[in-house]
C-alpha cells in the first residue's frame, strides 16, 4: 500500500505541471507547484523504533510511536518513503547499532535513515531518536534528540509529532513540520454544530464550543491562543471568542445585524467579518482584534468570507454576489483596488496560502438551475490567475484551509455520502479522511 | 296538598262546566283556577356585574319553591353565593325546579381587557388571536433559485400583510432562508437579502422600518431535508414571526 502510494506521489511531483484553465481566456497554461520549494526530495528510511524496557506499556506506546512517526514523515510530502520491505534485517535502536553501508546501498538505497528506542520507566516514556546522513559516514549525525513525558498514548503521539517536526525541520528547506497543528471545525455529533478540535491528522477529536444554538466559520488566532466564530445569539449572528487558555467563551462586541465569517490577520491585531450593521446586507468590515474600531471597507449585496493575504496583511480576498453568482474578489486592506478574480460559475470559501502566492477556492464552474456541476477545490496563482483543479473525485469539496507549512490542504467533502473532512497535499496526492463520526465541516488550519 | 279537598274542587269545576256548555254556548268559560302549587322563584346576581380579565366577581342566587337548583348545568344549594373569574364576558344561568314548574334567571359578568399600554408604538400584549391572525395572512415567501427578488405572489402578499402590519401595530421579524446547494457562508449573506427585500417591501407598504427586524438562517435551519426541487423551493424562502 505505502509503497503504490509512494510511486505515485514521486511520479507526480517529477510531473508537476497541470493543465490549467484561465477564466480570462480559452487559452491554457501551465502551473507548477513546488511542494520541495526546489530542494530535491530527501529519501528516508523509518524502521521502527526499538522497544527498550521490558514494561508491559512499552510495545503498545511504541506501536503509537512508530505508526504516528511515520504518517508524519509520509503525510509531510518532502520525503521519498523507503519501504519498509527494503530495510535490513538487523533494527538498529542506537548509533552503535547502525550500519550505515547497509541502509545507503540498494536496495534501501537511502539518503537518511531515522531510528531509536521507546522506554517505560516509573510511569515515564522515553524515547530517544536520531536522523542520520548514512552517505556521509564522516559526520553521520544530523539528529539527536530524547524526550520524556507521562507514559500515555497521547504522550507517544505527541513525542512522535515533535520529533518529525525536528526532522522536517532540518530537511524541508526550513519551512517548519505540521505534526503539532491543529484543525478546527464544525461538527454536529453533539446534536447541534459545534466548534471542534482535532490534530493535524485526525487524531484527538474534542468539542471546544458549548453554545447550544449554532456555531459556525471556526478560525484561530495566529498564536492559537483564541478562537474567533460566528455563533447564533436569541436576536442575531454574533462574532464570538473562545479563549483557548480560560476554556471559555469571551467577551467579544456584538453588532447590530447579522455579524459572521470573521477571519484574523496573520499578526493577530485585524479581524475581517461579514456584517449587515450598516445597510442590512452582509458587507465586510475591519476591526482590531479586540473588536474596536470596526469600518466598513465593502459595499456590497451579499459579501462574505474574507481572508487576509498572510504574507502582507495589506489584501483582503472575499466573496461578493454583486453581479449575480457569487465571485471571488481581491481589495486592499482599506477597502480601494477591488479585483474580481473569477468570472463564472459558483466561487466561493477563498483561502490565501501562507506564501501569498495562491488561493485556494470552491468552485462549480458551471452553475444554474439544472445544471448540478461538481464542486471542486481550485488553486489559483494570484500573479497569473491561472488555475489548477485539485479534487476531482466527485461530492461537493468546499472550505479549503491552508496546513501552515502551505503543502497541504484541508477541506469538507460529501464524497463519502456525508459532509466530512479530508486533506490533501497542495498536488492533489496524499489524500486523507480525517473525521468519519456526525457530519463536519468548515475545517479551519491552525497557523503553525 | 289533600286529596279530598282537590277531588271536591275537580267534581265542583266539572259540574259548572256542564251547567254553562248546556245553559249557553257562546260564552266563553271562566279560567280554570290556578294550580294549588305555588311556582319555584329565581334570583340570580353578579356583584359587580363588570371586571377586568383576571378579577373576580361575586354570584349571587336564591330560589323558592325549588327542589332542584342548578348554576350553569351544577347542581347548588337553594340560595348562596360563588366567587367566579371569568376571562371573557360571560352569562350565568340559574335554573330552579320544583312541583310548581321551572324558573331561570340569569346574570351577566362584563369582562374587559387590561388596559393597553399607554406608548401608541409599544407593542400590545398579543392575544391567541392576534397570533392565529397572523400566521393566517403573513404567509412565506418563496424565492427563485440563487436570486434574492421578490415574484409578483410575494410582491401582492406583502402589500396585504404591511396594511395588517400597520394597523395592528405588530413588530415582525423577518428570516431568511436558502436550500442546501451552495455554501454555509454565502448563503447566510443571501438569506440576508431574501429578508431585507421582504423588509423593503412592507417599508415600501407604510411599515414603519423600526417595526422590522431581519435575521438570516442561511441554510441552518430547513423547513425540509429532501434533495429534490420541491423541498428546495420549500426552504427558499422569508418566514415571518410576529415578536412579542
Amino acid at each position: 500500500m505505502h509503497r503504490v502510494k509512494t510511486t505515485v506521489f514521486a511520479l507526480s511531483l517529477l510531473t508537476l505541471t497541470f493543465f490549467a484553465y484561465t477564466p480570462r481566456a480559452t487559452a491554457q497554461g501551465t502551473v507548477k507547484l513546488e511542494i520541495n520549494m526546489g530542494q530535491e526530495r530527501p529519501r528516508i528510511a523509518v524502521p521502527d523504533f526499538k522497544t527498550a524496557t521490558g514494561d508491559p506499556q512499552t510495545a503498545p506506546l511504541d506501536q503509537v510511536f512508530n505508526q504516528t512517526l511515520w504518517n508524519d514523515l509520509d503525510n509531510a510530502g518532502i520525503f521519498d518513503m523507503v519501504a519498509k520491505s527494503f530495510y535490513p534485517a538487523q533494527q538498529p535502536g542506537q548509533p552503535t547499532e547502525l550500519n550505515a553501508k547497509n541502509w545507503s546501498d540498494p536496495p534501501p538505497n537511502a539518503g537518511v535513515v531515522t531510528f531509536g528506542n521507546v522506554g517505560v520507566n516509573s510511569g515515564k516514556v522515553d524515547v530517544q531518536g536520531w536522523l542520520y546522513d548514512v552517505k556521509n559516514p564522516g559526520a553521520p549525525q544530523i539528529l539527536g534528540k530524547q524526550y520524556r513525558e507521562d507514559a500515555t498514548p497521547d504522550n507517544a503521539r505527541l513525542i512522535a509529532h515533535r520529533f518529525a517536526d525536528e526532522i522536517i525541520s532540518r530537511l524541508g528547506g526550513g519551512i517548519n513540520g505540521i505534526a503539532e497543528s491543529q484543525i478546527y471545525f464544525v461538527s454536529t455529533r453533539s446534536g447541534t454544530k459545534e466548534i471542534w478540535s482535532m490534530d493535524y491528522d485526525g487524531a484527538n477529536q474534542k468539542q471546544v464550543t458549548k453554545l447550544g444554538s449554532l456555531a459556525l466559520s471556526p478560525r484561530i488566532s495566529p498564536d492559537g491562543s483564541r478562537l474567533a466564530f460566528s455563533g447564533l445569539t436569541k436576536e442575531s449572528w454574533q462574532i464570538m471568542m473562545f479563549s483557548m487558555d480560560l476554556g471559555r467563551t469571551v467577551a467579544f462586541p456584538r453588532f447590530s445585524g447579522d455579524n459572521f465569517s470573521p477571519a484574523w490577520s496573520s499578526d493577530g491585531t485585524k479581524i475581517a467579518f461579514s456584517s449587515s450593521m450598516h445597510s442590512g446586507l452582509s458587507e465586510i468590515f475591519i476591526a482590531d482584534a479586540s473588536g474596536a474600531n470596526a469600518r466598513r471597507l465593502s459595499t456590497g449585496k451579499g459579501d462574505v468570507s474574507p481572508v487576509f493575504n498572510p504574507k502582507t496583511n495589506g489584501q483582503i480576498a472575499w466573496v461578493s454576489g454583486r453581479t449575480g453568482l457569487p465571485q471571488i474578489y481581491v481589495m486592499d486592506a482599506d477597502g480601494s483596488n477591488v479585483q474580481k478574480m473569477t468570472d463564472q460559475g459558483y466561487a466561493v470559501s477563498p483561502a490565501w496560502s501562507p506564501n501569498g502566492l495562491l488561493l485556494a477556492f470552491s468552485w462549480v464552474r458551471k452553475y444554474g438551475p439544472g445544471i448540478l456541476g461538481g464542486e471542486d477545490i481550485y488553486l489559483m496563482d494570484i500573479a497569473s490567475r491561472q488555475i489548477v483543479q485539485l479534487t476531482h473525485d466527485g461530492g461537493r469539496n468546499d472550505f479549503p484551509s491552508w496546513s501552515p507549512d502551505g503543502r497541504h490542504i484541508v477541506f469538507q467533502s460529501n464524497r463519502s455520502g456525508t459532509e466530512q473532512i479530508w486533506s490533501v497535499l497542495a498536488d492533489g496526492t496524499h489524500l486523507q479522511q480525517l473525521t468519519r463520526q456526525g457530519r463536519n465541516s468548515q475545517p479551519n488550519w491552525s497557523f503553525k | 296538598m289533600n286529596y279530598s279537598k282537590r277531588h271536591w274542587s275537580l267534581i265542583l269545576g266539572m259540574l259548572a262546566a256542564l251547567l254553562l256548555v248546556s245553559g249557553c254556548k257562546k260564552k266563553t268559560t271562566a279560567p280554570p283556577p290556578p294550580p294549588p302549587t305555588p311556582a319555584p322563584t329565581a334570583n340570580l346576581s353578579a356583584n359587580p356585574n363588570s371586571i377586568q380579565r383576571g378579577q373576580s366577581a361575586t354570584l349571587t342566587w336564591s330560589t323558592e319553591n325549588a327542589t332542584d337548583v342548578a348554576l350553569d348545568g351544577n347542581k347548588v344549594d337553594p340560595s348562596g353565593s360563588q366567587t367566579v373569574s371569568p376571562t371573557e364576558t360571560t352569562t350565568y344561568h340559574l335554573t330552579a325546579k320544583g312541583a310548581g314548574g321551572t324558573q331561570e334567571a340569569t346574570a351577566q359578568i362584563t369582562v374587559a381587557a387590561p388596559t393597553p399600554t399607554p406608548t401608541p408604538v409599544a407593542t400590545p400584549t398579543p392575544t391567541v388571536t392576534d397570533d392565529q391572525l397572523f400566521a393566517q395572512n403573513i404567509t412565506d415567501v418563496y424565492f427563485d433559485y440563487d436570486k434574492a427578488d421578490l415574484r409578483p405572489d410575494g410582491q401582492q402578499m406583502l402589500a396585504r400583510a404591511a396594511q395588517m402590519i400597520k394597523q395592528k401595530g405588530w413588530r415582525v421579524q423577518i428570516e431568511g432562508n436558502c436550500d442546501e446547494r451552495g455554501s454555509t457562508e454565502y448563503n447566510l449573506a443571501l438569506g440576508e437579502r431574501r429578508a431585507d427585500s421582504a423588509k423593503q417591501a412592507l417599508i415600501q407598504g407604510g411599515v414603519s422600518a423600526d417595526s422590522i427586524k431581519t435575521i438570516s438562517y442561511g441554510k441552518e435551519k430547513p423547513q425540509c431535508t429532501e434533495s429534490n426541487e420541491d423541498c428546495w423551493q420549500k426552504n427558499r424562502r422569508d418566514h415571518f414571526t410576529l415578536l412579542h
